[in-house]
């Protein structure tokens, strides 16, 4: 007996333990879902933030070093293994920054140690030129040898000298050289120069390769550079070698050299911000830009403009620095730069995000000599004989919230733009990433979508909720609504094939349709009214969709085969024509139109599901008070049954919205994803879904491409949350309202 | 008439017009898939054109009539045609489909009645399946054998063309198996034997006798596969006997070889029985193929075996999720926020676009999970991505969280029409909460869980938008199932039908060669996810019958 107890109880407590054992499953499991959605939430963010995360800085190795001279020019290898310097006693010097050696002197070497003016080249050609009073430059390169002895990588600096280490004669006559400028451009290289006399030269360097030894052979071409001004304090030659910008105090010359038989002066205007004196200007990434930095700690950007017909250098946007500049530093490959300045602050700045990303003060020293390294991930700050090396993050400085949401005037537009044009084929190409313009699509494309559906989709369901019989009632409503179980795929192919050519053949039979229906349905309502009693009492009430769906037919086809002819009386025979010609409308095959009937139908039964839902489910006891007072049926509808049923028509209205917004298929398919902004029906869009659809599978991982992306699927994500509780929570108040009737 | 609208009824056939819009919109949408997708398998009749054009130019065209079109007169002068004037005032525009894709500039043309001057159905045109090119059209004026000509009588032609076509596509078929069966098992072998040698490398335990070993073994699979390739020329070469002479519409004979010859049929000798059964033979095929050139022609059965397979590893997958946070929304949970919160949640989850499921799948399960499952398990193939790119196991992920809400809903409103008379009863009895639940209300639920899972397939079997992020592929050289172990290939990419249609109607070269199979390809994928609908519909029904039942 005591046994059989213990064994019930011992039984009993495995059941009690499993029981809770199942709860604790069965709870953690329901909770999984939550945890999903935030996981989704998350993830999205995870990947997003990144690209609004400030730019940080962060000192890394210092070394001081021997030098008599100050600074004059500063670099970094690719792998910030090696820093080199070049001091104004004419001396190049690289130094070691390898934690094991650092500071080690690793090659240095003696330029030119008497010389009257120096440049560097761009930040890609990385070349520089000492010139001389004697009317001689030299041109030098310090690179870097990648080797891997024993499977370790070795970084070996060296000296290029591209032109040779004798000195190259610039001057014929000898002059001293005031103020010189070097570039690389494709096929060959330029140097101008000014010298103490005011003579301005232009030489022109082609390579030709020898036959015989297969070495390359410089020729040279020189020409004088007219017009100069009396001074000039800076010379920046551009290196696609077609401009050369001549500063002379606050006013640029801008020459143009693409064709050396004929140079001349393209324009001439002042760039000093107001009340102000430009201390530096330098060339942006790509030759387009020109960064001038003035003493008043405002730095412009400025470039060519199409106006009338005519490219002129125009003050594009500004940015603000803390004190007077001292240098502007353009990145390599993106059209970022830095700026330092007198009370030893460094800023970074991107171009088209249009933003201060960083301003932090790193020296005391007035003159602090700042580079970047070549993949911008490291800046090398020379002050006070003392070297330092420090870790910049910052992965994506194009993409702001500026950028992303406001008019962006990107290079050689002719004013600010809206613009998504994420790749192209051209190499230094900036990435247009502006969400405004596919926002946009989206909205049009619902927009649109929503004109056509939520007429018919709330019309068939008053209809069906309220005036139909029960008995065709169950056969019709699941019959609209198994529509919502077609593949949009397919309602995208179909609208892409076989809508698009149709609109595009019968527009006016399209047009005239919009016209017909509604009038045949009247017309029969009224010949209806009009027939003898007898046959109107032999099909009951609640028909009406039957009756009409072969007149609706016949209307249609009359109208489709009236097309061509009304096409011929209106339009010349050409819709398409006519409408591009005639009205100025652009008219494309894919266009709005056939996104907005094809989406329509996709949302169609998701309206008009829960808008019946909403009508039937009105209290008998209020249409049937309604109706015993006098009102007609009509009536009783409109000033009763809807206004009960409003919030859930409404929520069955943002439900569709949510779907419409969402939906990608159909507008990939339909539509000829071309991101333009314009209201027009008979043009096309490119929307936030089919724009990740098109582009996610190409972009390179954890790229601003790859994470504006996933920020475009985030605005869809908070897009459909914000439609999608809202018409929950609007449903759920109307549900507790019936139940209190 | 002011009366009349004041009385609502023309607003009341408004109304009802808009329901006969829906109806009338749904129903000629199922109607045009339908006939366009099934009238394709249909053997149309070939005609022979005798043109005449305006330059008095005669030439002869052998097409099947693909599409008509009436113009107006008008329109066709304001455009610019000239010579129209004598003739109606409405012309046909017949889009002839010609075919012999490598002779003619355009194998689809439009051509106006008008140069038509005479049409004839000639009985001894014949159409040709071929591998490359598609269709052929002509009549056959010999059979070659070695390319000596086969002396049989005219009337013979095609019966003998029939044995020799059977004869090589029985060769192809050999081919093909030993390609894909022994070849395939043999290269799989072989990369095993790589990836291992790669492991042991990087393990540090790679001896000189390891090596010999695994050299050896994979000596003799080279040498097995030597054989084969041997075996596979041989094959190649008796499919290189046969060829088929034929004469095309400009009366240039051509020689066919075999080996390209899939299938032939004499459509205008053809009794409409023999056209039935055709048309089922061809739908078969259609079914039971794989897709040639770029998928404008050919079968769709990789997409098929996709959608069903990705379709079944999600229903695996969201089933136990789905049901058991179903259970616990309707019977464990309290009401309190954290309730509110998932239900929040749940009705989200149903309206979030399913691209944003495809961005959280290819960023989180692609390269976050699959590539620390890469780290961890495969890091002999790296960089080469084993779980770390798209595939089959991760759509089905994905559609799973897509289709998750689907399953809730669909079995917590089963739960819902269990009379809590029942559970009371237990509980009295003295089961537990769980024993409840496991004996007596899952099992009355089972339908309503059947019906979510029904939907969720439905809906999982539809969609495409993240599935092109996430794993499926134009073309999958090989299934996700095959003969080498372990049998399923969950890291491997897929086809699908929803993509397929995508793919063949919008990235196509010859558009309007491959249009019919889309309607094919939409029909089939249409009556599936249809008849599932409509399967979950019945079965609901039933269901909310017997509960009513029990209620009284």
């Amino acid at each position: 007996m005591d046994r059989d107890l213990s064994n019930t109880l011992q039984a009993d407590q495995k059941r009690v333990i499993k029981d809770k054992l199942v709860k604790y499953c069965i709870t953690s499991g329901g909770a999984l879902v939550l945890v999903t959605l935030l996981l989704i939430f998350a993830y999205l963010l995870y990947v997003v933030l990144p690209i609004f995360a400030p730019v940080s800085i962060a000192a890394q190795k210092e070394f001081s070093y021997q030098s008599n001279g100050n600074v004059l020019a500063l670099g970094l290898d690719e792998q910030n293994d090696i820093a080199y310097q070049i001091s104004d006693d004419g001396k190049l010097s690289f130094y070691s920054l390898r934690s094991k050696e650092l500071g080690n002197l690793l090659l240095e070497e003696s330029m030119l140690s008497e010389y009257s003016a120096f440049a560097k080249t761009s930040a890609t050609s990385n070349a520089y030129i000492f010139a001389n009073s004697q009317g001689q430059a030299l041109i030098f390169k310090p690179e870097f040898e990648t080797s891997y002895p024993d499977d370790i990588r070795l970084i070996t600096p060296e000296i290029i000298y591209p032109f040779g280490a004798e000195k190259l004669q610039i001057d014929a006559q000898a002059h001293k050289i005031t103020a010189v400028s070097f570039e690389f451009g494709e096929e060959g290289a330029a140097i101008a120069a000014v010298t103490d006399d005011k003579r301005g030269i232009y030489l022109a360097l082609t390579a030709t390769e020898d036959m015989m030894t297969e070495e390359l052979v410089w020729q040279q071409e020189v020409v004088a550079l007219p017009s100069l001004p009396n001074q000039i304090e800076q010379m920046l030659l551009s290196p696609d070698l077609k401009n050369l910008f001549v500063r002379s105090n606050n006013d640029l010359l801008v020459y143009d050299v693409s064709d050396i038989e004929n140079i001349r002066v393209k324009s001439a205007l002042a760039i000093n911000a107001l009340d102000a004196n430009v201390t530096d200007m330098q060339l942006l990434t790509g030759a387009s830009s020109l960064i001038v930095a003035n003493d008043n700690g405002v730095i412009s950007q400025w470039f060519e403009v199409l106006q009338d017909n005519k490219r002129t250098f125009t003050f594009i946007r500004d940015f603000k620095a803390s004190a007077k500049v001292t240098s502007i530093t353009p990145e390599y490959f993106r059209k970022g730069f830095l700026s330092t300045d007198q009370q030893g602050y460094l800023s970074v700045f991107h171009t088209t995000g249009a933003t201060q990303l960083l301003n932090e003060k790193l020296s005391s020293s007035e003159n602090m000599q700042v580079a970047i390294s070549p993949r911008a991930n490291a800046l090398l700050l020379a002050d006070d004989s003392r070297l330092r090396l420090f870790s910049i993050d910052n992965e994506h400085p194009e993409i702001t919230w500026s950028a992303l949401w406001q008019k962006v005037w990107y290079e050689g537009y002719p004013e600010p733009k809206y613009l998504w044009q994420s790749t192209s084929a051209s190499d230094d190409f900036e990435a247009k990433m502006s969400l405004v313009p596919i926002s946009f699509g989206t909205i049009k494309a619902a927009f649109y979508a929503m004109l056509f559906a939520v007429p018919i989709a709330i019309s068939a369901a008053i209809y069906t909720a309220y005036f139909m019989s029960a008995g065709i009632r169950s056969y019709i409503k699941p019959t609209v609504e198994i529509m919502e179980a077609l593949p949009t795929v397919i309602l995208g192919f179909l609208a892409g094939l076989w809508l698009a050519p149709l609109i595009e053949n019968q527009l006016p039979g399209i047009i005239l349709l919009i016209i017909s229906l509604p009038l045949s349905v009247l017309a029969t309502a009224l010949a209806w009214g009009a027939l003898p009693k007898q046959i109107k009492e032999s099909i009951p009430e609640g028909y009406h969709p039957l009756i009409l769906i072969p007149i609706l037919l016949l209307v249609g086809y009359a109208s489709m085969s009236f097309s061509s002819t009304l096409e011929l009386w209106l339009f010349n025979g050409d819709t398409r024509m006519y409408l591009t010609n005639e009205l100025g409308i652009n008219f494309d095959q894919r266009n709005s139109l056939v996104v907005g009937i094809a989406m329509g139908f996709a949302v169609i039964p998701t309206i008009f599901s829960i808008a019946e839902d909403a009508i039937f489910s009105v209290p008998k006891s209020l249409t049937m008070g309604s109706l015993a007072l006098g009102a007609t049926p009509w009536q009783t509808l409109a000033k009763v049954v809807i206004l009960t049923a409003s919030p859930g028509i409404f929520s069955a209205v943002m439900m569709g919205a949510g779907r419409a917004i969402g939906e990608t298929m159909i507008v990939l398919m339909a539509t000829g994803n071309t991101p333009i902004m314009d209201w027009n029906i008979f043009e096309g869009m490119r929307s936030l879904s089919a724009n990740i659809a098109v582009e996610m599978p190409e972009s390179e991982v954890g790229s601003s491409h790859y994470r504006v992306l996933f920020l475009a699927a985030f605005v869809l994500f908070i897009f459909t949350f914000f439609f999608n509780t809202v018409a929950e929570f609007v449903r759920q108040r109307l549900r507790e309202k019936y139940s209190s009737l | 008439m002011g009366k009349w609208f004041k009385s609502g009824t023309p607003w009341i056939w408004m109304t009802g017009g808009a329901v006969s819009l829906s109806l009338i919109a749904v129903i000629g949408l199922f109607i045009l898939i339908g006939w366009r997708g099934l009238s394709f398998f249909w053997p149309s009749t070939v005609y022979q054109f005798d043109m005449l054009d305006k330059q008095g130019q005669q030439y002869k065209v052998i097409g099947e009539i693909y599409d008509t079109e009436s113009v107006l007169k008008d329109q066709l002068i304001a455009a610019g045609v000239t010579g129209l004037e004598d003739k109606e005032d409405t012309l046909q525009r017949y889009l002839i489909k010609i075919g012999n894709r490598e002779y003619v500039d355009l194998d689809f043309q439009w051509v106006l009645e008008t140069i038509i001057a005479d049409k004839t159905i000639p009985k001894d045109v014949v159409v040709f399946e071929r591998t490359k090119n598609g269709n052929f059209y002509g009549y056959i004026e010999g059979i070659q054998e070695n390319g000596q000509a086969v002396t049989v009588e005219k009337s013979q032609f095609k019966d003998e063309l029939q044995k020799r076509v059977e004869r090589s596509l029985a060769l192809k078929g050999k081919e093909e198996k030993l390609l894909s069966a022994d070849i395939g098992h043999i290269n799989f072998d072989l990369e095993k034997i790589r990836l291992k040698k790669r492991k042991l490398d990087m393990d540090g335990l790679l001896t000189a006798e390891k090596i010999q070993q695994l050299d050896k073994e994979s000596e003799l699979l080279r040498n097995e596969y030597l054989v084969l390739e041997e075996q596979l020329f041989t094959y190649r070469k008796q499919a290189q006997r046969d060829s088929v002479l034929v004469r095309d519409m400009s009366g240039r004979s051509v020689i066919l070889p075999m080996s390209s010859v899939l299938d032939f049929y004499l459509p205008n000798d053809m009794a409409f029985f023999t056209k039935v059964k055709h048309w089922f033979h061809q739908v078969g095929k259609f079914i039971s193929d794989d897709p040639r050139e770029a998928n404008t022609e050919g079968g769709v059965f990789p997409a098929i075996f996709g959608t069903v397979f990705m379709v079944m590893l999600m229903a695996v997958i969201v089933t136990p999720f789905g049901v058991v946070a179903a259970i616990y929304l309707h019977e464990y949970a309290g009401k309190n926020n954290i309730t509110k919160f998932i239900r929040i949640a749940v009705i989200n989850l149903a309206g979030v676009p399913s691209i944003v499921y495809g961005v959280f799948g290819l960023g989180f399960f692609v390269y976050i999970v699959g590539g620390s499952i890469d780290e961890l398990l495969y890091p002999a193939a790296l960089p080469a991505p084993t779980f770390g790119s798209p595939g089959v196991l991760w759509s089905a992920l994905t559609l799973a969280i897509l289709t998750l809400p689907v399953v809730i809903v669909s079995t917590e409103e089963g739960l819902s029409r269990i009379p809590s008379s029942l559970r009371e009863g237990s509980l009295a009895l003295g089961a537990t909460k769980s024993e409840t639940l496991w004996r007596i209300i899952v099992p009355m639920a089972s339908p309503a869980i059947m019906t979510g899972l029904i939907l969720a397939v439905a809906r999982a079997a539809g969609e495409v938008a993240p599935l092109m992020l996430v794993g499926v592929v134009k073309m999958a050289p090989t299934l996700p199932v095959d003969g080498n172990f372990p049998f399923l290939h969950l890291e491997r990419k897929f086809m699908h039908l929803g993509f397929h249609i995508y793919d063949v109607g919008f990235q196509s070269p010859n558009i309007e060669a491959a249009r019919p199979l889309v309607y094919a390809t939409s029909f089939l994928l249409v009556t599936v996810i249809i008849g599932l609908n409509l399967a979950a519909i019945a079965i609901r029904n039933n269901l909310r019958e017997k509960y009513r039942a029990l209620e009284h």
